[in-house]
Formats: structure tokens, sequence, C-alpha cells
């Protein structure tokens, strides 16, 4: 019964995104209060719907109620507790739920935290959700349906893919969706103020918090995909420039771009159209992505299903929410020219040229991963576009901007003085050719990338350092008023430097392993010993251990340093019997420095002999390390009184993500 | 106003460089980043140049998994039509079986023997890549099983 219930819901939350889409926009433009009022009540609502609806649909999980189609097919009673829960959400249909529980969530947050917005600007926003709303509430009904029944109820289902079945996928999708549904809001606000005709300083205030929301949780979601991936399928790899990956990584680089160039706006009232813009792509890309991977025209572990009416569903979604924002961008954006001047060498321009090197290499990401989709659709070729394309077109986009980062945080708005700000950086100059020097003496005189990416990093984290140091004026007052003026900094000011200096780490970790990864691909035979990076791994052989809902074959291996044991690491095959696979777990020894990862393969041989893969993977941490640092920089930034006080918004606007 | 249109001619001529150095960049890598794809009939058919980068695509040939004891996996590639042998250092996907479908990254050895850097197989029971179910379309084989899987 609750699955039905939980299925009229989600009708009725249909029905309430109807009124939402419609009658606060009319009433918007008729100046009618009563209609624009309907509009939070209405958010409000919708989302204690759709919530209701989710909550059913995870209860008929909890509890293994195969009569529901959706858990038969997604679900086993053998599986844990934690992965029923998370179950809900590694299907299709489930993760559509899911999508618009968030969609709503972000809806309601407007509603609630919002209150101080001008009623017909939040009419307005809350229209355009309720329209978004619509649109994936329609699909979910029409063509992706969790709720429905099947009769007679099986007696158990088929399971979930076990390589979903991983606390760190489980999570994934939820963060994942926080972070690319909330630029929802970045869209609306957009198209509220495109409808209003008015763009100004405030609107970019408003914006804010929502943005940096967004963009920390996409952050964290990038960031646990990323870590998944490494540990989970056995590669010894983080990225894979998958374009499934790729979809979720377009809407970070152009809501990076977005939280830039809001800056701009808010500060100095300059780049208005271009960051309404950007908004409205933003969010587009974040569509486009949910229809790459939801439509199945990509085929990854992502495409849970391939149907050919749901594909071309999402895409009508897909050109009519483009296609309307960006006829509306063009009829309305001319009349908002004319912001503030600013000099090219000056905060602003620095600012974009963050923003045209950022949605430049957005560019190359989009054609490297539509390229292959567009050929074989004209010419029936099929290629695919790899990593090298990437290597070859990304990386080289994003060393200018790391190089810049130092050098426009210190440059000051309207005007700047280049001179003077590379003289404040003397500091940081010297010691990343230093390190670079260090690199080429100590470790390899040949690997001159290497010495570059860490030379990058030291620049990046150190001139991020010195803009600190300057502003409370360390060594230049006594430290207690520097202490004093730390404390009195704007939180928006730490949040950048901590974002920063998070890029830096991320760059070491990227870097060291890059170019210090040791791979050895060998059959080794119980009791024999090889060496690796200075290790000595023996591997131990292979016994049998019964999971909760498989049965894995463990290979142990020893490593040893000098004679003396560091780690004994396990590496597991799965075999699950209720949906017939298996999966690797590889086995890894982290520490700061290095991680030892080692997977085992099929037998060889008589003698118990297996292939292995052993990796040494230094510094490899850091690259998930400086990936939370910088969403912790988002979450510091949002913290900032100025989003609270000053703007039009109730204090409170700080723990609307909290309760995600 | 005069400054304005500066700023502008400023901005955009950044802008214009950015994606002419963009596009170059994106040019010189397709030239030699990019992959095709080939079934085992269209490799018999045309000759692919040793040392070039690309896909293959079929089912595993029964009986032909061959372990070495360094590693090297030896095994053959078909559309049902034509074979490829194939020769991989690695550990195979977890879901590597003889019948199953695979899609290998790699180069022609003189010998035309496919040494792969890079095995994919399926990544779940419904799932088999739709590149060999493409070739197993184009060799006239597929539909049974495809109606088979979609029975279960």
């Amino acid at each position: 019964m609750t699955i039905e219930l939980g299925h009229f819901a989600l009708v009725l939350a249909f029905a309430v995104a109807v009124v939402q889409g419609t009658l606060p926009l009319y009433g918007a433009a008729r100046r009618d209060p009563v209609l624009t009022g309907i509009a939070p009540y209405a958010a409000v609502a919708q989302f204690l719907l759709v919530a209701f609806a989710f909550a059913t649909l995870v209860q008929a999980y909890l509890v293994s109620d195969f009569s529901v189609r959706n858990v038969f097919e997604n679900s086993h009673s053998s599986k844990p507790f934690f992965y029923k829960l998370a179950g809900t959400w590694g299907n299709h249909e489930g993760s559509l739920v899911l999508w618009v529980l968030i969609l709503t969530l972000f809806g309601a947050g407007v509603a609630v935290f919002g209150r101080r917005l001008p009623p017909t600007f939040m009419a307005r926003v809350l229209g355009m959700q309720g329209l978004i709303s619509v649109g994936f509430l329609s699909f979910m009904l029409l063509t992706s349906n969790a709720f429905l029944r099947l009769d007679p109820a099986p007696a158990d289902g088929r399971g979930l893919n076990p390589i979903l079945q991983d606390p760190g996928l489980a999570l994934h999708p939820p963060f994942l969706y926080l972070g690319y549904v909330g630029f929802s809001t970045a869209y609306s606000f957009a198209m509220a103020a495109l409808l209003e005709g008015r763009v100004d300083p405030s609107w970019a205030r408003w914006l804010r918090p929502w943005v940096l929301v967004a963009w920390l949780f996409l952050t964290f979601g990038i960031a646990l995909g990323s870590w998944w991936a490494y540990y989970e399928l056995g590669w010894g790899g983080w990225w894979f420039w998958d374009p499934v990956e790729n979809s979720s990584f377009m809407p970070w680089l152009v809501g990076t771009a977005l939280l830039h160039s809001a800056i701009v706006l808010e500060k100095r009232n300059a780049l208005k159209s271009w960051t309404i813009l950007l908004a409205i792509l933003t969010f587009a890309l974040s569509l486009l992505g949910t229809f790459l991977v939801r439509s199945g025209v990509l085929t990854s572990v992502h495409a849970f299903a391939t149907d050919p009416a749901r594909g071309v569903y999402i895409l009508l979604l897909l050109l009519i929410a483009v296609g309307g924002s960006l006829a509306l961008f063009a009829i309305r954006a001319p009349a908002m020219q004319g912001g503030s001047l600013f000099a090219p060498i000056s905060r602003e321009g620095a600012l974009v040229l963050n923003n045209l090197l950022l949605s430049t290499a957005t560019a190359t990401v989009l054609l490297g991963t539509l390229y292959p989709l567009a050929l074989e659709a004209l010419t029936g070729a099929k290629i695919s576009v790899g990593p090298p394309y990437f290597n070859a077109t990304f990386v080289p986009l994003m060393i200018p901007l790391v190089l810049a980062i130092p050098i426009g945080t210190m440059l000051s708005w309207k005007r700047g003085d280049l001179p003077g700000v590379l003289s404040r950086l003397k500091l940081a100059v010297a010691a990343s050719v230093l390190v670079a020097a260090a690199y080429l003496a100590l470790f390899d005189w040949r690997g001159v990338l290497a010495a570059f990416g860490y030379a990058l990093a030291a620049w990046v984290i150190l001139g991020s350092l010195l803009e600190l140091a300057g502003r409370i004026a360390l060594f230049r007052v006594p430290l207690g008023r520097s202490w004093n003026r730390f404390k009195g900094l704007p939180r928006s000011a730490l949040g950048m430097t901590t974002a920063h200096v998070g890029l830096g780490i991320f760059l070491i970790g990227v870097t060291a392993t890059t170019s210090g990864q040791i791979e050895r691909i060998l059959v080794m035979k119980p009791g024999e010993t090889v060496t690796l990076a200075g290790y000595e791994v023996t591997f131990e052989g292979v016994s049998e251990r019964p999971g909760p809902n498989y049965i894995a074959e463990r290979g142990t291996f020893s490593a040893r340093r000098d004679g003396e044991l560091v780690a004994e690491i396990h590496s597991e095959r799965r075999f699950y019997p209720v949906e017939g696979q298996t999966t690797t777990e590889a086995g890894i020894d982290t520490t700061l420095w290095r991680d030892l990862y080692f997977v085992i393969g099929d037998k060889v041989g008589e003698e118990g002999g297996r292939t292995v893969r052993l990796y040494f993977n230094p510094l490899v941490v850091w690259l998930w390390g400086g990936l939370v640092v910088m969403a912790v920089g988002g979450f510091v930034s949002l913290s900032d009184r100025r989003l609270r006080v000053g703007a039009p918004t109730p204090a409170k606007i700080r723990t609307a993500p909290a309760e995600a | 106003m005069r400054f304005r249109k500066r700023q502008r001619l400023v901005l955009l001529v950044v802008g214009m460089l950015l994606l002419s150095g963009a596009t170059a960049l994106v040019l010189a890598s397709l030239q030699d980043s990019i992959a095709f794809f080939a079934t085992p009939s269209e490799l018999a058919a045309r000759q692919v140049e040793p040392g070039k980068t690309f896909r293959i695509g079929g089912l595993v040939v029964e009986g032909s998994v061959v372990r070495e004891a360094d590693g090297t996996v030896r095994f053959a590639v078909t559309d049902t039509a034509e074979e490829v042998p194939v020769v991989y250092r690695g550990l195979l996907p977890d879901l590597f079986r003889e019948g199953q479908g695979v899609v290998a990254l790699g180069k022609l050895a003189e010998d035309g023997t496919f040494v792969a850097s890079e095995v994919l197989a399926k990544h779940d029971e419904q799932y088999m890549p739709r590149e060999v179910s493409d070739a197993l379309k184009e060799a006239g084989y597929w539909e049974d099983q495809k109606e088979a899987e979609n029975a279960r």
C-alpha cells in the first residue's frame, strides 16, 4: 500500500509543480501579490510530497518488497542493510527520484531562506524551478516510474550490480546530484533576472551562496567518484576521461567560472550578461550530463538501461531548457550592457582570464566527449577519444590558469600594478624555482615535466599564502595585531585562500602520481618475492573468505622494507552468486607518502600462481585531499557574514546545505 | 567611451587567441590520439598499418584463451565471421570470459597479431559493449541472443 501512496504523492507533486511553474510566473508579470505569494508554499509542498514518495521507495527497498518492480530488479534480500538503502538510487528510476528530490530540496531552500528576496523575483525563481520539476516529474511518471508493481510478486530480487555495492559509490550519487542539480538554482536565478530585466550586485550576492553550495558538493562528489574508480576498478588510475566522468566535470568547470565571474558582478557591477550566460550554461551542461548518462547514449557502469523513449524525452527537455533560456538571453541581454570599466591588468581582468580559460577548457572537454557520438551519428565510424586527447588539450589550458592565480588575487580592482604584484611574489617565484631544481637534482634529472608540476604547485600554494600574509600584514606589524587582522578577515577571503591551497595540494598529488607511479604486472607463485620501489613484496597465497553476500578469494601480500614488515595487504576477488559476477577489490596500504596498491587476477599454472598487478603510487592521497580542501574552502566562503547580513536574506542561509 | 571600446577589443583579442590556441591543440591531438574501431571482418577486409592504435571488438573464441607463465594472455576475438589473434599482458577484467564480448585497444604487430594495451569486457550481465553488439549484428549473428536476453 505504501508504494501506491508514494506514487500518488509523486503525481500530486507533479500537479503542484504545474501550479508552481505557471501561476507565480503569470502573477509576477501581472504584479499580482496573491499569485506570486503561492510560490514559496508550492515549493515547500512539492518538496514534502517528493520526500514522502522517496521515503516510501526507500522503505520498499529496506523491507525488500519484491512486488515493487524496481526493487525486484535492483535488490536482493541477502544484501547488507546499507546497500539496500543505497540500492534505492543505484538504478535509473530510483536515481531520478533522488534527482527530483534534490531539485525540490533546493526549491524549498530558496523558499525558506530567501524570504527577504523581492516577492516577484522569488516567484520567478521558484516558477522556473517548478518548470524544471514539471519536466523531470513527467519524465519519471511517463517513462521511468519506480513505483510500479509486479504481480505475482517474485520470491527474491535480481540484486544490485556488485560493482555498485561499495560505500564510496553509494554516497557518490547524492553528493554529485547535490552539486549539479544544485546549479538549477543558478539557472532559475539567471532566468528570473532576465525576466525582471535587472541584474545588479545584489543579484550576484543572492546567487552566490547557492552557487557555492552546488559547487562544493559537486567538488566533493567528483572526488568521491574518482576515489571509487581508483580503488574499485583496479586500474591504479584516478581519472579516465570517461564520457560519464566528463559529463560531471563540465558543469564543475563552468560552475567554477561562474563562481569567479559572480564575484566581479558583486564587487564591481561588471560582466553582467556573461555571468547570466554562465549560470545558464552550467545547468545546461548538468542537463547534458544527465542526458548522456541516463539516455543510454553512452555505455558504462552508469548507463543502467537503454530505452530510446527515455533518451528522446531527456533530449527534448534539454532542448527546451537550453533553447528557451538562450532565446530569452538573446532578447534580454543586450539591454543589460554597461557595467563598470576596468583595465586589462586588474583583478577583474584576471578573473576574466580565469573565465576565458575555464570556458575554453570546457569546450575542449565537450568536443572530446561529443565528437565520437556526432561522428558515429553522421558517418557511422566508431572512434574513441581517450586520455591522450585530453592531456594534450585540457592540461595546457590549465597551466596559465594556475600561473595566474596568485597574481590575480593580488591585483587590485579596476587597475592593477603588475610589477608591484610580481615583486611581492618574489618569494614564491624563488621557492618554485628552488622546488623544481631540487626535484631535478635529487630525484630525476630527466623529469622536467614533473619538476614543472611541483613548481606550479609550490607557486600556487605559496602565492596564495603570501596574499593572505599581505592581508594580515604578517611580520610587518606585531604578531598579535596580525592575529587580530586574521580574525577580522572576511570568511570569503579565507575560503578563497583555502580553495587555492587545495588546488595546489591536488596538483602535488597529480604530479606525483602521474610521474612517479610504478607498475609491475607479473605472475607470482605463493612465497615468491619481488621488489617494487624499494619494498620487498611477498605473495603469501590465496585463501577463501565468505562475505555477507559474496565469496571472496583473498590474496595476501606482505610488504617489507629493509627486512622489516611494513604492511600486510589483502586483495580480493569477490564472487556474487546472486548476480553471477566477480568484482576486484584492490588491496591498498595508504600512507601520507605513498599507496601500495595490489590486485590479484586469474590462476596461472598448477602451483597456485596468480597474475598480479602491483602499483606504487606516490602521494596519491594528496590528490583527493586537495579536492576536499577545495570543497572546505567553498564551505568557509559560504559562512561569510556578507552573504547573510547586508544581503536581504535571513541569517540561516549557511545551514541550508547541512540539512541535505 | 573609447576606453570601453578598447576594453572590449582587448577581451576579444585574448578570447580569440585562446580559442585559436585551443583549436590548434585540439586539431593536433585529434590527429593521433583518436582510436578508430574495427570489427574482425573489417580488419580482414582492409589493411591497417602496424603501429596505428585502434580498437577491435567481438566475442572471445571458446577455447582460445592461453595464459602464459609471465602474465601474458593470448586469445582470439571473433565476430563469428573472422578471427583476430590478440595478445595482452596484464590483468583481464572481471567479466572476461570465453564466449563473451570484449573490446580491446592496441596496435597490430607485424605478424597480424593484435597487441592490446587495454581490454574491456561488458560491465554487467545485461550489458554488452555496444561496438560488439553492432559488430555481431553486421555479421548476421546477435538477434537471437538479444531476444534471449530480453526474455530473461
